[in-house]
């Protein structure tokens, strides 16, 4: 809560020096706008974003950085002695941190007072025991040595936000002022403002960036970490995957071999299915049907592009499971065991990927340019020699982009995986067998309550690393060809 | 203009090509061709001119029923070609454009190689029995078109990268080698820069020989340059039809006089 009034104080400031900025600007120009360098309200947000800006950044820095420092201030003064075997100093610092919380709740709860809570030598059993009135969690028996440093952790922390309020309004009003001083008719405000503008928009671009680079490099750390631990060739061209969770022990075979056919396996079944089928529909949408029933079906066709992949889950379960049974299944012709299938999850990813293929494909058909339909038709050419000769070879390159984007999209597919393929990890020839994906094993993998540590949990994560690898090569690859279809009309 | 050598190329009466009577065309209400009759003459080169918006494109597609691939455009009038009208119900408009072969203002070479397109239309009706038919084909048009010498290097090139005046003869090559009766040209110069456009009418005079060639042109010169009969449309009807050199020496219609001489356009 505090924050939040803090945040509103500086907004506040900024506020009225927006406007005082404004009045300012006005009266060193006689009252007359045209004898200013820029707009009024240029003068004013020159003024606010001088406050804001600083302000708030101070803020931002001083929040990541306070726990950093208390933090290791407060475990300098905790014994080694009150670590106990087995455990770390990290988790007596957690403990003191839950406990540090709890204090605080209690405090604001009215369980306890401030006098009790900053008492050093306060009775532990009482403080224990108030802490669990006062609904905290408290794990174990708070030791002198956690409270002490509970304590000592509450005022440094106290003392740091009080220090931080004052000086992140302090920097608010000096912004105030020093924007307020260089307001006079000459000064450049427009130019201030607009730079200030595009430094708040490259704060978002890097904002975006560095959260991808994150997920990267947390990615690579954790599969350095795995192949630490398991040797990477047996994971790369191991032909097993069998992970031992720790309660059974025993050594896990985790080759990602058969998972990559598995998925490999879907992909293909699901763009054997959506290529085809999406293409003739964009070439009917873009090129034979009348613009009513265009405006109709390319909307409809789109919905199954919002319908959530859970539910396709359940449809290729439910539906198209026991359908492929009772003609593939022991009644019929015996080459399936049970619903869940390769063919099963290939088929409804291809159900789901058909907008994908149809809507990229129908706008890239579309921007073949009439010219050249014209000139075709201009020969004698029919209606389908043209599509046939013409639109698609003008339009391949884009196709095949779009087409990889698809494959991409099905390479990353999970939910349809866990429900219609089973959970088996098999190489098999039989698009009939039950196989699973490298996506359905990161999720198997992470789920439940496997040790972080252990590599049957890592190997999660080179999975992923993996996968990225893979649908990122693909979408480079369709960008390349879609960007070099683009120069072939400028 | 030189009007003593228009009027030394008055050419002898020929045979009647395309006959258009009471054509109207109409893009949904708007009516954009008012009750245009002309006769086309074979083995002529026919001008229309006119300022723009006035029909004389929309009149050209209608000879090889290019118009059927809007929606909106809708042709009533006879429009015979050889007395036959073109938009009887048993014509094939495939066929027809086959016979009445189309250069667009725009060059708009296919995304293929040179020999490709100059192939695509006599691969598409059948013309040619062998590869070999084929390259005589092919070599043939493009000398027709005037561009033999500067391609006949690089046929397998795209046919995109060549300059637009290289594009142009090409799409005229491409449209003379399925061996069409008439060649019907919308403003085939207007993207070219003067050279490319006298090599463009040079061509022009010598499809000729062979062909009846109506071309669309905003430049009066041009028209005066490279045809022997001359129509002129104003906001949807044809004012004047007659030989070049006369609407271009002698109009007999006050609009026609005030456009050729600048003051309406």
């Amino acid at each position: 809560m505090p924050l939040l009034w803090l945040t509103l104080i500086v907004l506040a400031i900024a506020g009225a020096g927006y406007v005082l900025g404004r009045s300012r600007a006005l009266a060193s120009a006689g009252g007359d706008s045209r004898h200013l360098h820029s707009l009024p309200s240029y003068y004013g947000a020159n003024v606010a974003l001088k406050s804001v800006v600083p302000a708030i950044g101070v803020m931002i820095l001083w929040l990541l950085l306070q726990p950093l420092y208390v933090g290791s201030q407060v475990s300098g003064t905790i014994p080694d002695s009150a670590v106990a075997e087995g455990s770390s100093r990290s988790l007596v610092m957690a403990e003191v941190r839950r406990t540090a919380d709890g204090l605080k709740n209690a405090v604001a709860l009215g369980e306890m007072t401030t006098e009790f809570a900053t008492d050093p030598d306060a009775d532990l059993a009482e403080v224990t025991q108030s802490l669990k009135d006062a609904g905290q969690i408290v794990t174990a028996d708070v030791t002198q040595d956690i409270l002490r440093g509970a304590q000592k952790y509450r005022a440094m922390n106290a003392t740091g936000y009080f220090v931080m309020s004052g000086l992140v309004i302090l920097i608010a009003l000096a912004g105030v002022f020093f924007g307020l001083r260089e307001t006079q008719k000459e000064f450049r405000a427009r130019n201030v403002v607009e730079a200030g503008l595009k430094a708040i928009l490259i704060g978002a671009a890097s904002i975006a960036i560095l959260t991808t680079v994150g997920i990267v490099l947390s990615l690579v750390f954790n599969t350095l970490e795995f192949f630490r631990l398991y040797p990477f060739m047996d994971f790369f061209f191991g032909t097993k995957w069998a992970p031992s969770f720790s309660g059974r022990g025993g050594a896990s075979d985790l080759g990602i071999l058969p998972l990559l056919w598995g998925t490999f396996y879907i992909s293909i079944v699901a763009l054997t299915v959506a290529v085809p089928i999406g293409l003739f529909a964009a070439i009917y949408l873009s090129e034979y049907a009348s613009p009513r029933l265009r405006a109709v079906a390319k909307p409809l066709l789109e919905v199954l592009a919002g319908i959530p992949t859970i539910v396709y889950g359940l449809f290729a379960l439910l539906t198209v499971g026991p359908l492929l049974v009772k003609f593939f299944g022991d009644d019929g012709l015996g080459w399936m065991q049970s619903g869940t299938a390769v063919m099963t999850a290939g088929l409804v990813m291809g159900v789901m990927l058909i907008p994908f293929v149809s809507s990229l494909s129908d706008d890239i058909i579309n921007a073949v340019p009439q010219a050249m339909r014209d000139g075709s038709y201009g020969l004698g050419a029919t209606q389908s020699e043209t599509i046939r000769q013409v639109v698609l070879p003008a339009a391949l390159p884009g196709i095949v982009g779009a087409i990889l984007l698809a494959a991409s999209r099905a390479i990353g597919e999970t939910m349809i995986v866990v429900l219609g393929a089973g959970a088996a990890a098999r190489l098999s020839m039989n698009p009939f067998d039950a196989m699973t994906t490298v996506t359905a094993k990161i999720v198997s993998q992470l789920t439940g309550d496997a040790d972080f540590a252990s590599p049957e949990a890592l190997v999660a994560f080179a999975l992923g690393m993996t996968l990225f690898v893979l649908t990122l090569g693909l979408n480079v690859l369709a960008l390349y060809i879609v960007r070099k279809y683009r120069e072939q009309y400028e | 203009m030189n009007d003593m050598r228009i009027l030394e190329r008055k050419v002898a009466a020929n045979d009647i090509k395309i006959s258009a009577s009471n054509t109207q065309v109409y893009y949904g209400d708007n009516h954009a061709i008012k009750d245009v009759s002309i006769e086309i003459e074979d083995k002529t080169v026919t001008a229309f001119i006119g300022p723009s918006g006035c029909g004389k494109s929309t009149f050209l597609r209608c000879l090889n029923r290019m118009n059927d691939t809007i929606d909106i455009c809708r042709v009533e009038g006879d429009i015979l070609l050889d007395g036959e009208d073109i938009y009887d119900k048993r014509v094939d408009p495939v066929q027809l454009r086959a016979k009445v072969g189309m250069v667009f203002q725009k060059p708009n070479p296919f995304p293929k190689s040179i020999y490709d397109n100059i192939a695509y239309g006599p691969r598409i009706h059948g013309l040619a029995n062998s590869k070999a038919d084929l390259d005589v084909i092919v070599e043939k048009s493009l000398r027709r078109g005037a561009i033999w010498d500067e391609v006949k290097d690089r046929l397998h090139a795209p046919g995109t990268g060549l300059s637009g005046g290289q594009q142009q003869r090409l799409c005229i090559a491409r449209a003379v080698a399925t061996e069409p009766e008439v060649l019907l040209m919308d403003e085939p110069c207007s993207a070219l820069d003067p050279i490319a456009t006298a090599q463009v009418e040079e061509l022009i005079d010598e499809l000729r020989v062979s062909y009846s060639v109506v071309i669309v042109t905003h430049s009066m010169q041009q028209a005066a340059r490279v045809s022997q009969k001359t129509a002129f449309f104003h906001l949807g009807n044809l004012v004047e039809y007659g030989d070049t050199g006369q609407i271009f020496t002698n109009p007999k219609d006050p609009r026609t006089e005030s456009y050729i001489t600048g003051r309406i356009g």
